[in-house]
């Protein structure tokens, strides 16, 4: 192979400048540096070799510049961390210089190479073998142009609850369309089932229902509910999405939500399990969620309404509808929308209890999940507000045990976050309620937040009594008389050291939080990683908390983690700031590492065509070729894998190149350049 | 499919009638089984607490034993009736996978005895094997005298299900239920299924084993249960056997039949109760015989 063939920039010789970077101790703790700085000295083609204490500060930035002006570089390879990190970074500087950015090559020895070993020698032995493949690459790499596209300013952001609700009014505000999508009948999430927040106690629903009004009456909102996401293609700024509309049986435009429909309705008894009261109530087969949904429209469930099942309804509910709204010949329509950026703002589901048998959930009656006292003590609930057993009675005690599918090795390892601050709140609640005597059992309080110990003091003063210890069971057997027809905690009290049994009349269950059971699909239909618990990732714990992996597509909420409504919040507006920075630039440049067809060569056989998982590749049916949409193309490198007649090339990953590279890996190709000798080389030890 | 059949010390002593029924039990729905070779004791708790590697030695020799004795059958599945031979089975072959540096000491004990071991043995537990490879239909079909009317409170005791079998859910098993169901009786619900019977405490400190046999024996009563049903030796004894001296101390009324799974199957299977070793009950099972046949003079 001619090694000269490609080399262009206007000289035929390379002119490498490499320079391997001590990362404070990260690499030169475990590299020699100064030894693969001497060492890249000597290898064909590298003018200048050195090594530096951080490559990536200013001063190092400028050492490349300086050389490239001075030597008339025009290769550059810098060993140091991942190019996640700092590739940009160099890129940046070799532009600077007047040198293509694309001659620029970075070699991971951090992440690669010192931080997984605790061998020295073997590390500079492998940070030399990488070194050397670099080297040996760069010679075929060529200058490539940046392509800019603009950014749809249009913003998606999927899922109602007060995260998706306080982004997409952020950006309404900002003066950007939004779409939001909600898979419920109403927006309003997990916060509209509850009654107080804690630790100020303000009721739920009067700080989020002018917000979900806001949304519903806001111009730049458009407010899509009872709707999914089938599919979303495109990449950031010019994102396409298909959006599932489910039919609701009702026209959404002509009801006004009088309700007429639901007293008509031919049930004169509501009989079919509330979904918002968790079962605990009941409701007609035409319904509405919640007093304050939003909107404020019913549906038909055609699981229970008889139309759907027989056929022979009187339909008093299309009666008494004077502005004919309802329409049970409704059916599901796709809407399609073009937006730049998404925010994913799904959500949580709570831990399902029967999964921790020992507690009894399912079993006993008067056993309840922490949503289910939410949706009890709340005066718009399915008791109107009163603490009841199941047979009515106001309980004399009440167990609350925390950590129910959190912190537990058999279900989820993970601390839910919430639950600690929510049961002191339902044990105030229902001290409020009831008089009852309360009793907590937590294995750790966990109460960090603004106000949140203080609230914890405050209910100890209350008289509520807390128990340390992780409940073993709950069971309806008794060993003495006080037990009988009693549910008895079974607990180690570790402050005391003693094994506790507690009758009490009612148990709460504090259900830890969980990603929703479709977070997989989701995540996968917009292109971004799952955490090993399941929850949405980050792009970067602490630096970048609501970027993904794919740019344009953000995360807010409880879908990335466990976390309470003020955290919630914070993190929507912070999705909403990083969409907005996006739009405000109004471009965005790709990167040039795409594929293209060798005409000549291509025989139209479409074998790529099916195998572009981006459908970037079209057939054209005049010239009978492939040929590739350089916008679409995200360079996997799938289709020049599978070319049968290899006229699929990708920028950056040329053949030449990667030969080269696996040559220089192996044993450097030993083609001595004509002027390529040690001597005269600059080589400097910084 | 052959089954190697370790009994274990206790299915030849105090619990013959464990084996008599569980053997009567394969043999009429023609499980095809072969008593374990030159077979030793388990190990059970005790040795395990004395001394772990003689131990794990102890039980993998059995396992061993096993391998060697099916090799041409293409699984070897060993069946443990008693709760805690296979409990202690499953603890040994989970450690050794689990510390190859032991499982080398043990082959090479085992080796000096012209021994291998390769853990590939499959331990089963009788419910495991009547649920799973024989199946309920299969039972019910075979059922000759339904178990109609009679109240079974089914209890597996701690070892059966915890800490390391998989057959069953391990804090409310149902395998027992399912199966005596299969022979018609009326399953009890209850809470009490994998709690302790007092274990060995009932012959030591009695204070603290009379009243968890106490809680057992109180809420099957409760619950209208006629007999309780065991899968443990120890726990039938238990529970057989001091109900007298609960009734003294809690001043109660008990008198609730202790048998074995397999003896209330075996009278199911129209099975003989001699050759379900009934008589060898400490107690007279009243109510089994009250409710299914009418009378007690079957009493031998």
């Amino acid at each position: 192979m001619n090694i000269f063939m490609y080399n262009n920039n206007g000289t035929n010789i390379p002119n490498i400048g490499f320079y391997i970077c001590h990362c404070g101790h990260n690499i030169a703790g475990m590299v020699d540096v100064t030894d693969v700085q001497k060492y890249a000295a000597s290898l064909p083609g590298v003018t200048v070799s050195r090594d530096y204490k951080y490559m990536c500060s200013d001063p190092g930035q400028e050492l490349i510049q300086k050389d490239i002006k001075e030597f008339g570089l025009n290769r550059i390879v810098v060993a140091s961390c991942s190019p996640l990190l700092h590739e940009h970074t160099f890129r940046v500087a070799t532009e600077k210089a007047g040198l293509n950015p694309y001659f620029f090559h970075m070699v991971n020895i951090r992440e690669n190479v010192s931080w997984v070993t605790q061998d020295f020698k073997e590390a500079t032995k492998k940070a030399k073998d990488l070194v050397r493949a670099a080297i040996s690459r760069v010679f075929f790499h060529k200058p490539l142009i940046k392509k800019e596209v603009p950014i749809n300013p249009d913003v998606l952001v999927l899922g109602g609850g007060i995260a998706g609700i306080h982004a997409a009014l952020t950006i309404a505000n900002a003066g950007k369309k939004v779409y939001l999508v909600e898979r419920e009948a109403t927006i309003g999430g997990h916060m509209a089932m509850f009654d107080k927040t804690f630790p100020t106690l303000d009721c739920a629903a009067c700080i989020l229902t002018p917000k979900m009004s806001a949304v519903k009456s806001h111009p730049n909102i458009t407010l899509w509910t009872y709707s999914e996401v089938e599919k979303i293609e495109g990449f950031v700024g010019n994102y396409k999405a298909t959006v599932l509309r489910k039919p609701r049986y009702v026209i959404e435009e002509l009801c006004v939500g009088c309700m007429d429909c639901i007293d008509a309705c031919i049930y004169k008894e509501a009989k079919y399990s509330d979904e918002f009261n968790l079962g605990l109530s009941m409701r007609k087969p035409i319904y509405i969620p919640f007093p304050q949904a939003t909107p404020q429209v019913v549906l038909i469930d055609p699981e229970t309404c008889i139309d759907f099942k027989s056929h022979r309804c009187k339909k008093t509910c299309i009666d008494i509808c004077d502005r004919e709204a309802i329409d049970l010949k409704q059916t599901a329509k796709y809407d399609e929308i073009n937006v730049g950026t998404v925010i994913l703002t799904t959500g949580f589901k709570t831990f399902d209890a029967k999964r921790a048998p020992q507690y009894g959930y399912g079993k006993f009656p008067n056993v309840f999940t922490s949503l289910e006292l939410e949706r009890m003590v709340n005066a718009s609930g399915p008791t109107s507000g009163e603490v009841i057993t199941r047979d009515g009675k106001k309980p004399a005690k009440v167990g609350i045990v925390h950590c129910v599918g959190s912190r537990d090795e058999k279900s989820n390892k993970w601390c839910s976050k919430v639950c600690c601050m929510y049961s002191l709140k339902l044990a105030h609640l229902i001290k409020e309620h009831t008089d009852a005597e309360v009793y907590n059992f937590y294995i750790d309080m966990r109460t960090p937040g603004k106000g949140y110990e203080e609230f914890y003091d405050k209910l100890m003063n209350e008289g509520v009594n807390f128990i340390r210890g992780r409940v073993a069971e709950i069971t309806d057997w008794a060993l003495v008389a006080e037990e009988e027809n009693k549910l008895t905690i079974r607990v180690e009290d570790t402050l005391v050291g003693v094994v506790r049994r507690i009758p009490v009349d009612m148990v709460v269950l504090s259900v830890g939080l969980e990603p929703r059971e479709d977070a997989s699909d989701i995540s996968r239909m917009f292109n971004i990683s799952c955490s090993n618990e399941g929850f949405f990732l980050e792009r970067h714990p602490k630096l970048a908390p609501v970027s993904t992996f794919t740019d344009g597509i953000f995360i807010a909420g409880a879908c990335q983690g466990p976390k309470d409504i003020p955290e919630s919040v914070a993190q929507a507006g912070a999705a909403a700031a990083e969409a907005l920075s996006l739009i405000c630039a109004g471009t965005i440049e790709l990167e040039p590492n795409t594929a293209s067809i060798i005409e000549e060569f291509c025989s139209g056989c479409k074998s790529c065509i099916t195998l572009c998982p981006y459908t970037a590749i079209l057939y054209n049916e005049d010239t009978k070729k492939a040929c590739i949409n350089e916008v679409l193309c995200k360079g996997c490198g799938t289709c020049v894998a599978s070319c049968p007649s290899g006229s699929i090339i990708q920028n950056m990953f040329e053949d030449e190149q990667i030969y080269g590279e696996i040559e220089g890996l192996l044993k450097f190709a030993g083609i001595e350049l004509a002027d390529n000798k040690t001597e005269g080389k600059e080589i400097e030890h910084a | 499919m052959k089954y190697i059949y370790y009994p274990g010390c206790s299915l030849k002593s105090t619990g013959r009638l464990y084996e008599e029924s569980l053997l009567a039990v394969f043999r009429v729905l023609k499980i095809d089984y072969v008593e374990l070779n030159d077979w030793n004791c388990c190990g059970a708790t005790a040795y395990m607490a004395i001394d772990e590697n003689q131990a794990y030695v102890l039980a993998a020799r059995n396992l061993a034993i096993a391998e060697e004795q099916l090799k041409d059958e293409k699984e070897v599945n060993i069946v443990a009736p008693c709760s805690a031979c296979y409990m202690i089975l499953l603890k040994t072959q989970k450690f050794l996978k689990e510390n190859p540096a032991e499982q080398k000491k043990v082959k090479l004990a085992l080796k000096e005895s012209g021994l291998t071991y390769t853990g590939n043995a499959k331990i089963r537990h009788p419910l495991d094997v009547l649920v799973n490879d024989i199946g309920e239909k299969e039972i019910s079909k075979a059922v000759k005298n339904p178990l109609t009317n009679l109240n079974v409170a089914a209890y597996y005791g701690c070892q059966t299900v915890r800490p390391y079998s998989t057959f069953d859910d391990q804090r409310n098993p149902v395998f027992m239920d399912r199966l005596l169901k299969a022979a018609g009786a009326n399953i009890v619900d209850w809470s009490m299924k994998t709690r302790c019977c007092g274990s060995s405490l009932t012959g030591t400190i009695q204070e603290v084993a009379l009243p968890l046999s106490y809680v057992i024996l109180h809420e099957a009563k409760k619950r209208r249960a006629d007999v309780i049903t065991t899968a443990c030796s120890l726990c039938q004894f238990n529970l057989e056997c001091y109900q007298n001296d609960i009734d003294k101390k809690f001043k109660t009324d008990l008198k609730i039949d202790v048998v074995y799974f397999t003896q209330l199957l075996g009278l199911a299977l129209g099975i003989d109760h001699v050759e379900l070793g009934i008589q060898r009950l400490f107690a007279k099972p009243v109510n089994i015989f009250k409710i299914l046949k009418g009378d007690e003079h079957i009493y031998v």
